[in-house]
Order: C-alpha cells, then structure tokens, then sequence
C-alpha cells in the first residue's frame, strides 16, 4: 500500500512542510464532510418530521425506564451539532479527529433512529445487546487475523477455521452432553487447521493466499460432507444447546449500560477480556515484540536470536484458537446445533473487520462492533417497517468497509513481512 | 526431508531436465515434447489422484457398513477389504459414469465446466498481474443479473438478443471488478478486501432485485424471475443434450485469452507488471492503467460466465443461481497453474467432477459435498508440490511452485 512511500521521506524541511499542508486539507475535507452529513441529517430526518412526534426508546428489559424525545427537535439538535463540529474543523482543526469521526457517524446514527422510530416505541436495549453479540463472532475471527499477521502470515482461512471448529463444537458438545467440551474441541479443530496452515505456508512455502484458500475449501466440503452423512442420521449428535446468559454480580444491575454489556454468554465476556489482553501482550510485552518484529522484519529477527518460523508457527495456532472461539460460538452461543455453511461468509467479514482495526485488536473490537450494530439494527428495522429495503441497510457495513478500505488506504499498514514467506539459511 | 539435500538446485533442474535426466530426450523434438507434457502434468496428475486416495479414505470411514466391517476385522479380515474396496469401487465408478460415461453425462459435465472455465480464465488473468480476484461469485452474480434482465426484457431479433444478453453480463462484471481494480490503482485498497464486500454487495443487490417488479413476474412474491425469453435462451446444438453455446463461447475465451497473454502487447504489460511493478512502471508502462484493465477483462470474463447460467438451461434467475461458483473458479485456475489451456482442463476435470457427484449420490447415498474435500485436496497438493515430492519421491523443481500473488503490502 501507499502509506510507506509516506512515511519514509520524513526528515528533509520541504517534506515536512509538504506534509503539513497535505494534513490540513486533510483536516479541511474531513469538516467539510461533517458539515455536509449535519446538512444531510437535518433534511433527511428533521425537515419532513411532524412536531408533534415522538420516539420512545425503551432503555431496560426488566423496569419500564424509556427515554420518550420530540423526533423532529432531537434530530434538529442532532444535526446542528454535527454542522457545528463541522465548523470548528474547519476553522481549525480538532485533536482526536478520528474519535470525533466516530462521533459523527455516532449522532448521525442517533437522528436516523429517532427518524426512523417516530411514533413508535423501540427497544434500544434489544438491539444493543444484539449488537454485542453479533459482534463478538467478529471480533473473535478478527483477533485471529491479528495473530497471524502481525508474525508475517496472511489468514484468509478464517472462514474456514470457524466453520470447522463450529462443527467439531457442536459434535462434541452433542456427543459429550457437556458445552465446555464442546468449547475445547472447538478451539483445538481451529488450532488443528491453523497448524495446517503453518505446516504449509511455513514450512512448505507455499503462497498463503493459496493455503488459505485451500483451507477453506476443505473446511466448507468436509463439514458439509460429515454433517450430511453422519449428522443427519444421527440427529443426536447435532444438539449442542447453548450457554445460556450469565449476570455479572453488581455491573449486570447496572440500569442500561449494565443490561447490555453484562448480561451475556460466556463468549461475550471472552470477547470482553481476550481483545484488550492481546492487545496489552502484542504491544507491551516480550512476547508481543518478538511476534511483531517477525513480521516486519524476520531477517533482523533472527540476527538477535529470535526463531522465525518458531514465532510464526505459535502465533498462526493461537491465532486459529481464537478463530475456533468465533467459530464454536456459532452452535453453542446462539444457535444451538451445527448447521451447513453456518459462518455464512462471517470469517471474511472479520477479516475486513481486522483491516478496519488496523491490525489491531481494540481497533477490531471498535470495527467489530461497528458491524455488529449494522446488523441489528437492520433485524430491528425490519420490524419497524421503514421504506429502505432491508439489503440495502444489510450492504451498508460492506459499502463502509469498502470506503474505509479505500481512504485508509496510506493509513492502515499491513506488517512489513506480511505475506512472505522466510527462508532460513 | 533427507533427500532434499541431495540433490541440485532445484531451480536448474526443471529447466533442463529433459537433456539431463533421460538421454532418450537427446532424440529429436517429438520426444522433448513428450517430456515436457509429462513434466507439465506429472503434478497435477499426482495431485488428482493423491486427492481421490484421500476421498476414498474419506468415503470408507463414514460408511457404516465399512465400519462395522472393520470392527470385526479378526473375525473376518477379508470381509473388511473387501467392504472397503467395494465401497469406494461402487463411490468412483458411479463417479466416472456420472461423468463421462454416456452421452447426457458428457453433455452435463461440459454444461457444468462452462461457467467453471470462464471465470476461472479470469482469475487465472488477474493472478498474471499479481491480482488475486477473490470476487469472481460477486462479479457472476451482477454478470448474471444483467443478463437475466436483458433476456428477459429485450426482445430483440435473432442472434441479436443473445448477443445483447452475453455482452450486458460481460459489462456488468467488468465494472464490477473494475471498481476494485480502480481502488487498488487509486487508493492501493487491497483487491481482496475490496472484492470480497463486493460479493457480499452484489448478493443482497440480486436479493433486492429479486423483490421489485421490473424482475418478477406480476403478481408473485417468490424470488424468482421472469422467465428468459426464448430468443436469448443459448441455442443448444446436441438434439436432446442440455449443453448449450455457452461451452463453445467458453472454449473460445480459452484462445483469446492465451492470444492476450502469450501474443500482444497488453499481455507482455499484464506480465511485466504482475511481475515487477516497479520494474514496469521504470520502463513507461502506466501501472495504474493496467491493473485496471486487468481486472476489467477478468470480471468481463466472469461475467460471461454468470451470463450462461440464467440464459442456459435454468432459464430464470433465482438467488442461489451461482451459488460457490465463483470460488470454484478459484480452485480451477490454481490447478490450471494460471496457464489458459491448464484452465480448460482443470474445468472440464471440476464440471465433471461435479456433473458426477450427483449421480454418485443418487446411486450411493455419498454426499456431493465430498466432491469439494476432493478440489480442497486437489489444490493443496498442486499449490505444494514439495508434498508431492515428498511423497511420491519424484523430482519437481521449486520452479513448478506457481507463485501467484504475494500479500496485502506488496506495492
């Protein structure tokens, strides 16, 4: 990608000064941008809006806490707000302008659901929660994706990873009648295709777009093989069930916020501790620094010691691990038995999630979520009846990811080493 | 692996091996041709078979009656080969007559080898200039959207209509890829990233289409559309087959693409920059331009390829109408090496795999599906030819590795 040619040049005066003024139109077209979506807000979802309606958002399951707003007036406010952060861009630019976008797109997001659940009540609650969990598949598949690229190894078999680890899951699960097991040989089947992987893209050398590619041919026929010639006559052994919700103590009583975020299934709280941990270890430990200098640069790496194709073969099982996480959570966390071609194509979606995060687990944790609430909000959508067809609100997350894909294009950097092989010598 | 460290180099070896190796070849040409077909298929080949050995392996212990066999095996050890054998016997036989084994079987496999071939020429095209066109379902499925509505809708005279109706899927997919490949030119966004929301987009948009009047007949809510009008519809030239046109246009792309590849300019250019981008850029080739022409042509070639499944014998379109399609194409270009020729073999070896697949279920009760561990198979062993090496202990170079593509940062 662009991003090195950049980033390289730093140093000479003029340079810098080229720099400079790059950053500034780009702080200039980011206010511009604003401006526009705070115009685009305010006709689409305030100006045709009668007064006199309101938008009850329900905020809780078990009391009857709701959050009742004049629909036009908030969406009014709403977009007044982005025009105005727009402005201050503009005129000069904020710090944080990235937490800031996320802002926007947040308000926007805000004034298009009061437009939307005008006159009717809403369960905000409902659909938070959903978001939590659509996205914890993603960010699991995702953190996979971080682990092996950030040693070197491109993962495109995370599809395959999760549909394979979703059946071994539920088999198991059904055979032993006890979920955590389940959970186990669900990850063990993940780290089983990832160290098959690493034999082959490490070992052997062979391209890794290829082997993954292999991977997830094989994953997608044995698993549609094995469940039409010994699930279906054996329905007994495709009954995982599901780990059911579990209440934090204290944070799950907390109003709102503690509905959604603590009162979840185990895989929620998985997603919850493993992202910022691998984050923590890749960036501030030992190990994390070893993994990454194999991916930047595995000729330096192993000057001082390090073992390349060791460091690599660890991290592309770990990183099949949290795939087989993503995966198992499929029967056991919310459907309740292995069906054909389950991941329905989640393990690329965590893919452009992870480059979304910019290889980065908190970053695909914030992607993750971002395509999580697309989805919810669309299953809520469709309940409400509003006149956007609903695969043109499920295209949604993609045309996104296609845009960011596309802006960030001399910002988010893969690992130097990624996708290439190391000879040792 | 001891014997890797007695032999040459491997990289030399490939090359000359025909001089070298067996001084028959010294004779004249029609045996250095001999040769080198051998040398071309020895991998593919031992490839194929490895991957039946395994699907037969496969086949055995999921059957139960094999397994019961086995479970008695000191009671009666014949009788657990013999199940095996017969098992596996029965599976592939089935297998082979499904495939090429009666005039109809001839005729489905080619029907089923036509969309195969097409889109896999399309990746193979994209991989020569280090494109990995993840996007081929994505790009049949707006290929087949634009030509199930032109069949449908334009009533045109003649060869007229069909020739509308191709070259409507043709465009569709061109610019379906060519957003990617004007994103990577632009932004440098990753081809496969951008391809893959692609298919996701070009899904729901057949979805959606699918529920809107200009598409469905009046007055019904399934997702299935008008019926193409008969003029579009593939004329079929075997009395009483299903194969159709699409087999012969499908051949003909095979030519015009090993043209642009081994004959004109813009193949040299497609080369050089999948090669070396830099190295193309330093000799006045405009990269950006031909990454985009690049992956225009391959969607315009997956678009044909969606093209003949709703103008063939489906005659509709429906959601499911290209299903995996796209990513079989895939497997078909790795084992066709990327080479035009290679993927009309490969092709013709899935559209006959699959075409038979179905009549082994009908007789065995296997599952098709083992048909795609058997391509999963196929492709490993054919992207790793050190298995095979390994293996079977014969000699193939590193140089047979084909190199496809390298990663996200690769510019």
């Amino acid at each position: 990608m662009t991003g090195s040619a950049t980033g390289t040049q730093v140093g000479s005066e003029t340079t810098t000064a080229a720099l400079e003024a790059t950053a500034r139109r780009t702080a200039m077209r980011r206010g511009v941008i604003w401006v526009l979506t705070g115009i685009a807000v305010m006709w689409l979802f305030a100006a045709g809006v009668e007064g006199s309606a309101t938008s009850t958002w329900n905020l809780s399951v078990s009391t009857d806490l709701t959050l009742s707003l004049p629909s036009a007036a908030t969406a009014w406010v709403l977009g007044g707000i982005i025009c105005a952060l727009g402005i201050i861009q503009v005129v000069r630019p904020l710090p944080f302008a990235g937490a800031f976008s996320v802002l926007v797109v947040l308000l926007a997001v805000a004034a298009f659901l009061t437009w939307a659940t005008r006159d009717q009540s809403f369960s905000m609650v409902g659909m938070l929660q959903s978001t939590v969990t659509r996205a914890t598949p993603l960010a699991l598949g995702a953190l996979a994706g971080v682990l092996c690229e950030r040693s070197g190894v491109v993962n495109i078999a995370i599809e395959g990873m999760m549909l394979f680890s979703a059946f071994m899951a539920a088999f198991a699960a059904s055979a032993s009648g006890n979920l955590w097991v389940g959970m186990l040989v669900g990850v063990l089947g993940g780290a089983l295709l990832a160290w098959g992987h690493a034999g082959l893209s490490v070992t052997y050398r062979v391209d890794q777009i290829i082997s993954g590619t292999a991977i997830n041919f094989f994953a997608t026929g044995m698993t549609a093989y094995l469940a039409a010639s010994v699930l279906t006559s054996n329905p007994e052994l495709n009954r995982s069930g599901t780990f059911g919700n579990w209440k934090l103590p204290l944070l799950g009583d907390i109003p709102f916020v503690g509905e959604f975020l603590f009162d979840n299934n185990i895989y929620v709280y998985a997603m919850y501790v493993l992202l910022p941990f691998v984050t923590w270890m890749l960036f501030r430990s030992r190990w994390g620094l070893r993994v990454r200098s194999v991916g930047e640069h595995p000729r330096a790496a192993d000057t001082v010691g390090i073992n390349v194709l060791g460091t690599r073969y660890r991290s592309v099982v770990l990183g099949g691990m949290a795939a087989g996480m993503a995966g198992s959570f499929l029967p056991l966390g919310s459907v309740g038995s292995f069906q054909e071609d389950m991941t329905a194509g989640r393990g690329f979606i965590a893919l452009a999630v992870m480059i979304f995060g910019r290889w980065n687990p908190m970053g695909a944790l914030g992607a993750a979520l971002l395509f999580g609430f697309a989805e919810s909000l669309n299953s809520k959508l469709a309940i409400l009846g509003t006149p956007i067809p609903s695969e043109f609100l499920l295209m949604a997350p993609y045309v996104v990811t296609l845009f960011v894909v596309a802006g960030f294009g001399g910002r988010s950097r893969p690992p130097a080493a990624d996708g290439q092989p190391y000879e040792t010598n | 692996m001891p014997e890797h460290t007695e032999q040459p180099p491997e990289g030399s070896e490939a090359g000359d091996a025909s001089e070298t190796a067996d001084p028959a070849a010294d004779g004249g040409t029609r045996n250095s041709l001999v040769r080198r077909i051998y040398e071309t298929l020895k991998v593919p080949a031992l490839a194929v078979f490895s991957a039946l050995v395994v699907g037969g392996l496969l086949i055995m212990f999921t059957d139960d009656d094999v397994l019961w066999a086995w479970a008695r095996f000191f009671n009666d050890p014949m009788r657990a080969l013999s199940r095996s054998a017969g098992t596996v016997w029965d599976a592939y036989s089935a297998l082979f007559q499904g495939a090429v084994g009666s005039p109809a079987a001839i005729s489905e496999s080619l029907l089923r080898a036509t969309p195969l071939i097409l889109a896999g020429l399309a990746v193979a095209f994209a991989f020569k200039a280090a494109l990995f066109n993840i996007g081929a379902n994505g790009q049949m499925i707006v290929g087949a959207l634009a030509a199930g509505w032109a069949g449908f809708s334009l009533d045109l005279p003649g060869p007229l209509a069909i020739a509308c109706a191709l070259l409507a899927g043709a465009a569709a997919g061109a610019v379906w890829a060519g957003i990617a490949g004007a994103l990577k030119a632009t932004t440098g966004a990753h081809e496969v990233i951008t391809t893959i929301m692609l298919n996701f987009i070009a899904g729901l948009l057949l979805a959606y289409a699918l529920t809107t009047e200009a598409f469905l007949p009046a007055g019904q809510g399934n997702p299935v559309s008008k019926p193409i009008l008969e003029g579009s519809r593939l004329p079929r030239f075997i009395d009483g087959e299903r194969v159709d046109l699409g087999i012969v246009i499908a051949v003909a792309a095979v030519v015009v693409v090993w043209w642009i590849l081994e004959r004109s300019t813009l193949g040299f250019q497609v080369k050089a920059v999948g090669l070396n981008p830099h190295a193309a850029r330093y000799a006045g080739m405009k990269v950006a331009g031909i990454t985009v022409l690049t992956m225009a042509i391959s969607g315009s070639l997956t678009g044909l390829g969606g093209a003949t499944l709703p103008l063939g014998p489906t005659g509709v379109l429906t959601a499911g109408i290209v299903g995996t399609l796209g990513f079989d194409a895939i497997a078909v270009a790795l084992l066709g090496r990327s080479n035009p020729w290679g993927v009309l073999g490969a092709g013709l070896l899935f559209g006959g795999l699959n075409a038979g697949a179905v009549r082994m279920q009908a007789e065995t009760q296997i599952p098709v599906d083992i048909v795609i561990v058997i391509q999963a198979l196929i492709i490993l062993f054919v992207a790793a030819p050190a298995l095979v090496r390994a293996i079977y202990r014969v000699r193939t170079g590193d140089a047979d590795a084909p190199v496809f593509t390298s990663s996200w940062g690769s510019s």
